[in-house]
């Protein structure tokens, strides 16, 4: 009887891959990883954002010898790490209001720095948190130039309080405030702001973008970003199997998708100026990202693909000449 | 040492003396010649070291606050008005995890309409924020009560509200000691948190907490607001040895022997009664001295409360606060609105209002000098159209005209 043998896959596709040599592999294959967030959260199922928040979390505690302090805005994040009197954080970390964390990471970071230490501040929300009500303060603490690395992990939504649109929510999708009612449900076109776009516009020393889905890719940006001092911006593409509507073992697959599709762009920025877009390997069409998500299932609900897709695939093509991302035909 | 000062600087120098290492400004009026002067202080090295951050809100500059104090750091900034509202929801997250942060309130109406004038509408909106409050009554208090408002924050863990009245006092200028630097140090340990964020010894400050624990959580900001009752005027006494002056206390006492009508107020307003009746000034409002308050007021007949604050719909936030100091006592406590927007309290109008009261002719609710003429033509106004819209402008206009 014949048997097939798997071995790991060796692309960067792979999250803890031990064919690579050591200097080459990520921090989540080590055994001397953090655990920044340590295990028994609150989490859903699947959740991209307890996924993201733990690679980069573990990716800055190695860049900085674990020295590193934590402030988290309220939403997903917070609510499923921190149910007191538990916590799964295991570096220092500081939860204040939904809207402050640039904020209050600026006063952490004024703190140590008058204190003479050499601590570093990491401050992390959702979108909903960053994109929305967190959104002056970050600019303000992006224009200051202050030491703090600035981490969104966006889901596209408020998903904490069961679902509502951000500003981040794509067009068409269906949330409990962009309900699907009438020929053109759910959320509309023409709105959103890109928040990586924006924070260049402040001309920071380095913004990038990432997914759960390349951790290599993710790892390197945190580590580099630790390397920088001033403000710093990282966007990190979480998808939530409760607000996207996927099922919970494919999170990873349609952060990938996401990618393939051109819906998110993956790039580097130093100085405002895009330094390096990643090429798509293997390009798919919108609808293979769309199809397997409940929030865009109305747009595959009638005899006809709603016409709505075509407007969808348009923006994404619209990312991938502007990033010149565009994989072999 | 007596200088000619402006209050607002000479606070700023106080502060300086306390040794803030993080100060974060945003511009509002009163306050602002006092993060003015502080950011001349850090600049020129005089207060050292010290992290001075310009920030694009209130919410911003006491969320930094907020940041630098759970970090360790002894945190200052100021605010009034509008601002203080702005950051609402800060002040009640910084009471909440228990940080020691001191701020100034120079006090302003709060708009609409916009007035940028001396009232206490501002501190009374956030009276319940688990904030101490403090009322200076003149300059030279304003200062002191800075001093003793990080001994306070620092001791027991509760944000301190310094309330310095917007132009009356911030803006004057007057022959004030700025404690020196010796008596603050002396008064004054350096700040030692009971826990910091540090990478050696982690800790997850701001978990959420469920209907388990909250009421136990809520009842210790409680039970630290009474420990204030007794610390306030301990401390006051310690630093009167250092300074050689009497500054800060729960209330001040005046001429209560003998006085069947007794003022009760905040602020400045106390330092015009001038008439041969008793008054209290009331310095600590947050807590709010319940006891010392029934026994200042033993022997009135009468007590007449002067507010700078309205609350629609009630009368006064001070007054039911103290027919709160006086239950079960069936005295009459009358509420006088007086001075909101920075309309002067003059004694040739308190005058009449204290007669009245000695006659027992005095209503409950009086609002000082209001112009009833003019109240009484809007209302006519507005009667005929029974439409929603703003009343200020008409109002503005029939004051202009000349009566």
């Amino acid at each position: 009887m014949s048997q097939t043998v798997r071995f790991y896959q060796t692309a960067t596709f792979t999250v803890g891959n031990r064919l690579l040599d050591p200097a080459r592999r990520t921090v989540q294959a080590s055994a001397e990883r953090a655990n920044a967030i340590t295990s028994g959260h609150r989490a859903c199922q699947g959740c991209g954002e307890a996924l993201g928040a733990r690679y980069v979390l573990d990716a800055a505690m190695r860049a900085t010898g674990g020295d590193l302090v934590a402030v988290n805005a309220t939403g997903c994040l917070e609510v499923f790490t921190t149910p007191s009197p538990q916590t799964a954080w295991q570096l220092p970390w500081l939860h204040s209001l939904f809207g402050n964390a640039a904020a209050v990471a600026t006063g952490v970071a004024a703190a140590l720095r008058v204190q003479g230490k050499r601590t570093r501040v990491i401050a992390q929300g959702g979108d909903g948190g960053t994109t929305d009500i967190g959104f002056g303060c970050l600019s303000g603490m992006f224009e200051r130039n202050d030491d703090v690395l600035y981490v969104c992990y966006d889901n596209e939504g408020y998903m904490n309080t069961g679902v509502q649109r951000s500003s981040a929510t794509p067009p068409a999708a269906r949330t409990a405030t962009t309900p699907v009612i009438g020929p053109e449900g759910g959320n509309v076109f023409g709105t959103g702001k890109s928040l990586p776009l924006i924070a260049m516009a402040h001309r920071l020393p380095y913004v990038a973008t990432a997914t759960v889905a390349d951790l290599h890719d993710l790892e390197a940006k945190v580590t580099r970003a630790m390397t920088v001092h001033g403000a710093r911006y990282l966007h990190v593409l979480v998808p939530c199997p409760l607000g996207w509507g996927h099922p919970t073992d494919e999170t990873i697959q349609m952060s990938r998708l996401a990618i393939e599709c051109g819906v998110f762009p993956v790039f580097e920025a130093v100085n405002g100026e895009v330094e390096r877009a990643t090429p798509i390997r293997r390009r798919q069409p919108i609808e293979a990202y769309l199809r397997p998500q409940k929030r865009f299932a109305h747009l595959f609900a009638g005899d006809a693909v709603d016409p709505r897709v075509a407007r969808l695939q348009a923006l994404a093509d619209d990312n991938i000449r502007r990033f010149g991302i565009g994989g072999p035909p | 040492m007596l200088k000619q000062l402006e209050c607002s600087r000479a606070i700023a120098e106080t502060i300086a003396r306390c040794r803030p290492q993080v100060v974060c400004a945003y511009p509002i009026t009163p306050q602002t010649h006092i993060v003015e002067a502080l950011s001349e202080l850090v600049r020129d090295g005089s207060l050292s070291p010290c992290e001075y951050i310009n920030v694009e809100s209130e919410t911003s500059a006491l969320s930094v606050a907020l940041g630098a104090s759970a970090t360790g750091a002894r945190a200052y900034t100021a605010t009034a008005s509008q601002g203080a509202l702005h950051m609402a929801e800060v002040i009640y997250n910084v009471a909440g995890l228990g940080l020691p942060v001191v701020m100034t309130l120079g006090n302003r109406a709060v708009g609409a309409p916009i007035n940028i004038w001396n009232d206490h509408s501002d501190a009374m909106a956030l009276k319940d924020a688990g904030w101490i409050q403090l009322f200076a009554r003149d300059a030279q208090e304003s200062l002191d009560l800075h001093v003793l408002a990080f001994r306070l924050a620092e001791e027991l863990s509760v944000p301190v509200m310094v309330c310095v009245d917007g132009f009356v006092l911030t803006h004057s200028v007057e022959p004030l000691d700025v404690p020196s630097q010796e008596a603050v140090d002396r008064f004054l340990p350096p700040y030692q948190p009971v826990q910091v964020l540090d990478p050696a010894d982690p800790v997850s400050i701001g978990a959420m907490v469920g209907p388990e624990a909250f009421t136990e959580v809520r009842y210790l900001a409680h039970h630290k607001q009474l420990q204030v009752l007794t610390r306030l005027p301990e401390l006051a006494a310690e630093l009167a040895q250092l300074i050689g002056r009497p500054s800060g206390a729960l209330l001040h006492p005046y001429r209560l022997d003998g006085a069947e009508t007794i003022v009760v107020a905040m602020g400045s307003v106390t330092g015009a009664a001038g008439l041969a009746i008793g008054a209290v000034a009331l310095c600590a409002f947050r807590p709010f001295p319940l006891a010392a308050l029934a026994e200042a007021l033993a022997d009135a007949r009468r007590v007449v409360v002067i507010e700078r604050n309205l609350a629609p719909g009630l009368g006064g936030a001070l007054a039911s606060n103290v027919r709160m100091a006086l239950r079960g006592r069936a005295i009459p406590v009358h509420t006088v609105i007086a001075g909101l927007g920075g309309r002067p309290v003059t004694r040739a109008a308190l005058r009449p209002v204290f007669e009245s009261a000695a006659r027992d002719a005095l209503d409950d609710l009086v609002f000082l000098d209001l112009d009833n003429a003019a109240i009484d033509r809007e209302l006519a106004r507005s009667g005929e159209r029974r439409r929603s819209g703003p009343a200020a402008e008409n109002l503005l206009r029939d004051a202009r005209r000349p009566r």
